[in-house]
């Protein structure tokens, strides 16, 4: 089956269309990342977006079990170089084109994605629209023109509050799109997690009487999580904060700062960021559209932590007073280096927790390593 | 941090002659290392004694040391250069070892000499097995379970406690003999105590087996401060229990999770932490495939083979930015020069498939044991990109030049099932090739797997490419099927071939339904950035083309592909210089060339590089879309050369006409011409068929030098002396076919010289007549040359350059020409031209400092010699001698007898340089590995023939106060000649025996020289063999022998002279030559 992905400017890209037939609008972006395709595009804040995956070798290991981010994938579509026809692994559960086809979501492969890279690299980030029918691309185009504003936030977090318990201190999430890896991160170190809606106000969080709350990831333009922005003003200096990659432009706007649209933002595993304090450079993984105006943090109170090595953009933020810190990118990592799991270990400590010991497992521990 | 303070001059140390596991790899780390040092400003010292790399240029650094690589030497070097710091983590395993030598022995501290990089106490930790097992424990990451044990019943304890399988390790055994697999506890007895029994100190190592997981390596990178990066994760195909060196590998991992991908990754960074590694470092894992459990294999403390591979694969400059490190720079301070813009602390992305594919010897080593295990056998390696797996494979195929045009050998074709099931259960390099006819006749992907424990991942793309094969078969199916081929990788040969078309109808076909490639970039990160630097590669399955050519005009050169024997690094290295004198000559250049290992492929080396295979497919490709005003093809040795015909039926080809190629290689045609040129040559002729070999043999008399026509490295050649050799070699030894006939000439036992020239079509510039040691019959390449001519009086002198002129003129050369002749009753005659760039270019360039491929390259693009004001003729002689010593691989290629002859068996070749010539020799074979003991007992056994030799040289080594021993008919003659000599038993006159006093270390010297004829000779293959084996220097010509001892005698006699460099080459001639006269 012939499928297309039509861009706002008219260009089209052909390809075999694969997983469930129809017709899907999004923003365009690419991801650099050579493995973790599953995490990609079970990760929410990927949501309202069509991704491209440079690695031209996409679904080789199938969909293996334990390593998605959320319990379904959010792209609106997904365009691939080559979709493996023959995947194996040990954990695999499923093939790729079998779980898109279940989601409903369309997929092309046989695109010349270096091309499309380099397209969204010149003109930045496009709107698209991702076919398997014979619509005429202007229409597509003229149809993308309508696409009015979707709330992408609401779409991907939970409605209702749920809880996993722990020995240890509790943690709220409040879930802007929250990955699993977040989740597992704190609950296998003990914590209870209590995962809030994005609209939760910030007294019915502080009734529970948390350690410490999390502003998770998610997708979309921060300056429309109008909610989630006035529960963490409210927030501010009543308990320990900590925002991950949206959490953090949420957390940032919540203190003042203002935050811009990146070209064709930040997607891969291989994005060097500065630890501004200590001077190191670590690989980190990276998934946002948006970031924080620097100069918009003057006279904030708020310190800089962490830049990224390339564009000089805001990684990450420390109050001066206030026990808020932030980071841009993902220390949960799921897909991408592990560099960072200290700054999730300092905030688990900061709650009160046991941090985990820094080292790999022995043997005897890795040979229970199947399935996690 | 910056650069460190007080340094001020840096000694680098080179890796020394291209051997089996360290190739051409080390040229270009050593280059980029010598260039990133000068831009920081250092002083540069340089210890190297291969002449045959880029490295070793006088540009590259402020001193070129081109001695050998000892302990003695480097002491001296220091002592007179005083740099403050030494660089060894760019010079393989032997610039490691030497350094660490040098820090053993005081010198460093003695001289103030800091270790650059990685210091050795982490060196010491990387490669000690206990230690680097100790600290690995100490941080948590698995390394396999091992235990050492000196009884059977403490074996059993381990084996009952760990479980089998086990790997059993006799100490001190040749190449693990008697060690072994174990899979039962009955096995497993049988091997311990068989093994406890062979190991001299009864001591067997046990080790868990990690047969059959994954082979995984990382490339990772660290500074001072303590930043790490992983360059590049490579995903071995052939599962644990080959050596990585001669296992097919990709980039990036093709069958990790990202989980999976990123815990080894980590592995591999914590534990270049613990090491305290400073710049580059290699990690290998094996990875269990079912449970995902990893186990650290072995780590690589410095820039290796891998990381030149990772290099080339990701566009990212290892060797460079180690360098920066070592000399205090931080990752972040260091720009990637392939983007221009951002640093180098950063991973790259790749959005391509790379492939590895090792290049084996056992083309020329016909009765090699070609099975792979844990011992390397690649002499070399080619490496190709495309945007699947299966194009780059198919390419990498190709590029291999074996012969093969795609995944199918004609040779299995014909075998039947089992014995190929058989030949997939012990490996071997045509493994691919079996697996691709195994599934042809429908076997089972995961049947398959079963046995050889390749990922299905793997198979099945094999798998795509022969079921393509199976619907190309169906009638009228082709036209349809041709992109889809196309994508897949397939030739327009090996297309051709299946559709019953010939290749030019097939291309007109691709061609009329618009199907070409196009190019996409290696930029280090998948597009996401701008690239100011980048290379490219083919792809059928795109439609954008990123490759536009300029407006410039522009100049292809065609590289020479894999290394292997008969066609090394020289011939890079006169590519690298032919791009270089272009670029500078204001032309744009483009390089072709498929060598991950070597300078040419590096990525600011040309203007523009195309990775690529070098076949008339994927040549003619790039020229249709360059559009180059022409191609260079006489500096990418045999492999351009035999491309010149197709090259020219779509481009200018720059230099000497392909019709001149041609005559100089077509037997007749180059026979006719001497006949006109008045030009002597051995009688011989050509024969379709044995009656026709044997009349000819007759007319010219025994003996005769047989050979297939069009061969490279003396294939297939022999010295036959009789009827009943030559007609076993006509049955035996060759396919004869009308088109491949075979060429009997008249064998001429005399002196072999060799010139190479550079002529403009009038005349002819020879730097120098470079002279063999050992007489014709044993392959130039194998030969010691000594430069200038030692005994060639001035009218042979006078000949050859007359031969050599009348050869350009009447080839009308332009560019470079390499001639060989043979001297006998003092009567010249030419053996052979070659109208290219040979072997010993740059060993000639570096000895007469006569710059020979940038004057080629002018007069290539129209200059004359006269325009270039060089002069003509022979250049007057220096008065340093030079000598060229091959250096062999025996000790890797098990069961290939190390006898010369006309075929080609060494892999490289290492200098000795001095104003006397006996030191010169002397110090080339120092520098081959050869040493020469000043006391001890020398074992001779020569063949009859020899024998007068041999009492000469006994008489020698005699009256140096040498012991000698010989076996029985060689004793005889020396008794005879009043020699005291201790007789040895021969093999089948019982123990103890010559093998014996070989193994057994009572012998310093073998020298051991070959009976004539094909009579088996069992005890002279096995002696030759087990001197191999324990290290033993044998020596099989007489000649070499005589040479050997001669640089002998005179090193009792004399302490070893002084290093000179290269820059001094010319002042130390001068001075010598005005205090001799």
């Amino acid at each position: 089956m012939r499928g297309r992905l039509v861009l706002e400017d008219g260009t089209v890209y052909e390809g075999r269309a694969f997983g469930r037939p129809g017709t899907a609008f999004g923003e365009v972006v690419f991801n650099t990342g050579m493995t973790g395709y599953q995490e990609v595009l079970t990760d929410p804040s990927y949501c309202g977006q069509i991704v491209t995956m440079t690695y031209p070798l996409i679904g080789n290991t199938g969909i293996c079990e334990g390593d998605s981010q959320s319990h379904r994938p959010f792209v609106r579509g997904l365009v691939v170089h080559q979709l493996c026809a023959t995947p194996s692994h040990t954990r695999m559960i499923g093939r790729l084109d079998d779980y898109l086809y279940g989601h409903g979501i369309l997929a092309l492969e046989g695109v010349d994605t270096r091309a499309l890279t380099r397209k969204l690299r010149v003109h930045g980030t496009m709107n698209g629209a991702i076919t398997s029918g014979d619509a005429p691309g202007e229409e597509l185009v003229r149809q993308l023109s309508c696409q009015g504003p979707s709330d992408l936030v609401a779409e991907v977090a939970t409605g209702r509050p749920w809880r996993v318990f722990g020995d240890g201190p509790h943690l709220v999430v409040v879930d802007l799109g929250v990955k699993l890896n977040l989740i597992r991160y704190f609950s296998r170190h003990n914590c209870t997690v209590t995962v809030v809606p994005p609209t939760t106000p910030a007294e019915d969080i502080l009734d529970m009487d948390p350690a410490g709350v999390l502003f998770s990831n998610g997708p979309g333009d921060p300056a429309d999580a109008h909610a989630a922005i006035g529960t963490a003003r409210e927030l501010l200096g009543k308990t320990r904060l900590f925002g991950i990659c949206l959490g953090h432009q949420v957390l940032a706007l919540a203190m003042g700062a203002r935050t811009f649209k990146l070209k064709y933002g930040h997607r891969g595993g291989n994005h060097p960021v500065r630890d501004l304090r200590t001077n190191h450079v670590q690989m980190t993984a990276q998934n946002h559209g948006y970031a924080v105006v620097r100069e918009s943090l003057a006279g904030l109170g708020v310190d800089i932590t962490h830049t990224h090595l390339h564009d000089a953009t805001v990684e990450g933020l420390s109050h001066r007073r206030l026990p808020v810190n932030t980071l841009q990118y993902h220390p949960e990592v799921g897909p991408g280096p592990n560099d960072s799991e200290h700054l999730l270990a300092a905030f688990l400590t900061s709650l009160g927790g046991q941090a985990p010991a820094q080292k790999a497992p022995e043997f005897p521990a890795a040979l229970a390593y199947q399935g996690e | 941090m910056p650069l460190r303070t007080g340094l001020e001059k840096v000694m680098v140390v080179g890796s020394g002659p291209i051997i089996i596991g360290q190739a051409a790899e080390f040229d270009y780390a050593g280059t980029q290392a010598c260039r990133a040092l000068r831009e920081e400003g250092l002083s540069v010292v340089l210890l190297n004694s291969n002449p045959a790399t880029i490295m070793t240029d006088a540009e590259v650094a402020d001193r070129v040391y081109l001695e050998p690589l000892r302990l003695d030497v480097a002491t001296q070097i220091i002592r007179a250069e005083r740099p403050q710091g030494l660089l060894a983590t760019l010079g393989g395993q032997v610039g490691l070892n030497l350094a660490v030598e040098l820090s053993r022995a005081g010198v460093l501290e003695q001289y103030g000499v800091e270790l650059l990089g990685t210091s050795l106490a982490s060196i010491q930790m990387a490669e000690d097995r206990l230690l680097f097992k100790e600290a690995m424990e100490r941080a948590g990451h698995p390394v396999p379970l091992s235990a050492i044990v000196h009884r059977l019943s403490e074996a059993k304890d381990f084996a009952r406690r760990v479980g089998l399988p086990l790997v059993v390790r006799p100490a001190y055994t040749l190449g693990g003999t008697g060690g072994g697999l174990a899979r039962t506890y009955e096995e497993f007895e049988l091997i311990v105590a068989r093994g406890l029994k062979l190991s001299p100190i009864s001591q067997v190592l046990l080790e868990r087996s990690v047969e059959g997981w994954k082979e995984i390596e990382y490339e990772v990178m660290r500074d001072l401060g303590g930043n790490c990066v992983a360059i590049c994760a490579m995903e071995n195909i052939d599962p644990m229990g080959i050596h990585t060196g001669d296992s097919i590998v990709v980039a990036p991992t093709l069958t990790l999770t990202d989980r999976e991908n990123q815990k080894l990754r980590r592995a591999a960074l914590d534990i270049i932490c613990t090491l305290g590694i400073a710049g580059g470092c290699n990690v290998q894992f094996a990875l269990d495939p079912r449970t995902g459990q990893y186990c650290v294999i072995e780590v690589n403390p410095r820039v290796s083979r891998s990381s030149a591979l990772a290099s080339k694969a990701t566009g990212y400059p290892i060797a460079r930015v180690a360098t920066k490190i070592a000399v205090g720079l931080d990752l972040t301070e260091i720009t990637n020069p392939v983007t221009g813009a951002t640093s180098a602390c950063f991973e790259p992305a790749i959005d391509y498939v790379v492939l590895k594919f090792p290049r084996w010897p056992f083309d020329k080593f016909r009765g090699a044991n070609r099975s792979l295990g844990t011992q390397m056998k690649a002499t070399g390696e080619v490496m190709a990109i495309d945007r699947t797996f299966e194009g780059a494979l198919q390419k990498a195929i190709r590029s291999a030049e074996t012969g093969a045009d795609g995944l199918y050998l004609r040779e299995l074709a014909s075998q039947d099932t089992s014995s190929l099931w058989q030949a997939l259960e012990s490996p071997d390099d045509r493994r691919m090739f079996i697996i691709a006819e195994l599934l042809r006749r429908g076997r089972e992907v995961m049947e398959i797997h079963a046995l050889c424990h390749i990922d299905p991942f793997f198979l099945e793309g094999i798998k795509r490419i022969t079921s393509m094969e199976a619907r190309l078969m169906e009638p009228g199916a082709l036209p349809g099927l041709l992109r889809p081929a196309k994508e897949l990788g397939f030739s327009d040969a090996r297309l051709a071939a299946i559709a019953g078309l010939d290749v030019e109808h097939l291309q007109r076909l691709r061609w009329e339904q618009g199907i070409e490639p196009v190019y996409k970039m290696v930029d280090t990160c998948a597009a996401e950035f701008e690239a100011t630097t980048p290379y490219f590669y083919s792809t059928y399955r795109a439609r954008e083309n990123e490759a536009v050519p300029t407006g410039r005009p522009k100049v292809l050169v065609l590289g020479s592909g894999p290394i292997r024997i008969g066609q090394g690094i020289e011939f890079d290295y006169s590519s690298v210089h032919a791009v270089t004198s272009l670029r500078e000559a204001g032309l744009e250049c483009i390089m072709l060339n498929n060598n991950p290992e070597t300078v040419s492929t590096d990525f600011n080396a040309s203007d523009r590089l195309y990775f690529e295979p070098l076949t008339a497919e994927d040549v003619m490709s790039v020229i249709r879309l360059e559009k180059p005003v022409g191609v260079v093809v006489q500096f990418g040795g045999q492999t351009a050369i035999n491309l010149a015909s197709e090259v020219a039926k779509h481009a200018l080809v720059l230099g000497t006409s392909v019709e001149s190629l041609d005559i100089s290689e077509d037997r007749e045609k180059f026979d006719r011409l001497l006949t006109r040129l008045d030009i002597p040559r051995p009688p011989g002729g050509t024969a379709f068929d044995t009656t026709q070999a044997l009349a000819i043999a007759h007319r010219v008399g025994y003996p005769v030098l047989v050979r297939p026509s069009y061969v490279l490295g003396g294939r297939s050649m022999e010295i036959v002396y009789n009827d009943e050799d030559l007609f076993e070699y006509m049955r035996s030894a060759v396919v004869v076919s009308d088109r491949h006939p075979v060429l009997v000439d008249r064998y001429f036992e005399g002196r072999e010289v060799e010139v190479d020239a550079v002529a403009d079509g009038e005349d002819v510039l020879v730097p120098a007549i470079m002279e063999h040691v050992e007489r014709a019959g044993v392959h130039s390449g194998d030969s010691i040359a000594m430069c200038p001519a030692q005994s060639l009086a001035q009218p042979l002198q006078d000949t050859i350059i007359d031969y050599t002129r009348r050869l350009a003129r009447g080839l009308n050369v332009r560019g470079l020409m390499n001639v060989q002749f043979v001297i006998k009753d003092n009567q010249v005659y030419v053996l052979e031209a070659n109208l290219r760039s040979s072997r010993t270019v740059p060993f000639l360039t570096k000895v007469t400092g006569v710059p020979m491929v940038p004057l080629a390259t002018r007069i290539i693009l129209g200059a004359s010699l006269a325009s270039l004001g060089a002069q003509t003729g022979l250049v007057p002689p220096s008065a340093l001698v030079a000598v060229k010593v091959p250096v062999f691989s025996w000790a890797k290629l098990t069961a290939v007898d190390t006898g010369l002859g006309p075929e080609m068996k060494s892999t490289g070749e290492v200098i000795g340089v001095d104003v006397d010539a006996a030191e010169a020799l002397a110090k080339g074979f120092l520098a081959a590995g050869v040493n020469l003991p000043g006391a001890g007992t020398v074992l001779l056994s020569v063949a009859d023939r020899d024998k007068p030799v041999g009492v000469e040289l006994g008489r020698a080594l005699f009256g140096a106060g040498y012991h000698l021993m010989a076996t029985r008919g060689t004793a005889r003659s020396l008794e005879a000649a009043g020699l005291p000599v201790e007789t040895v038993a021969k093999l089948d006159e019982g123990s103890p025996h010559v093998l014996d006093v070989i193994a057994t270390g009572q012998v310093v010297l073998v020298i051991n020289t070959l009976t004539r004829g094909k009579v088996p000779q069992r005890d002279g293959f096995k002696i030759r063999r087990t001197a191999a084996e324990f290290g033993v220097p044998c020596l099989t010509s007489p000649d070499t022998a005589a040479a050997a001892v001669r640089a002998m005698l005179h090193r009792k006699s004399r302490p070893l002279a002084g290093p000179v460099a290269l820059q001094q080459y010319e002042a130390v001639g001068r001075a010598h030559r005005s205090t001799g006269s």
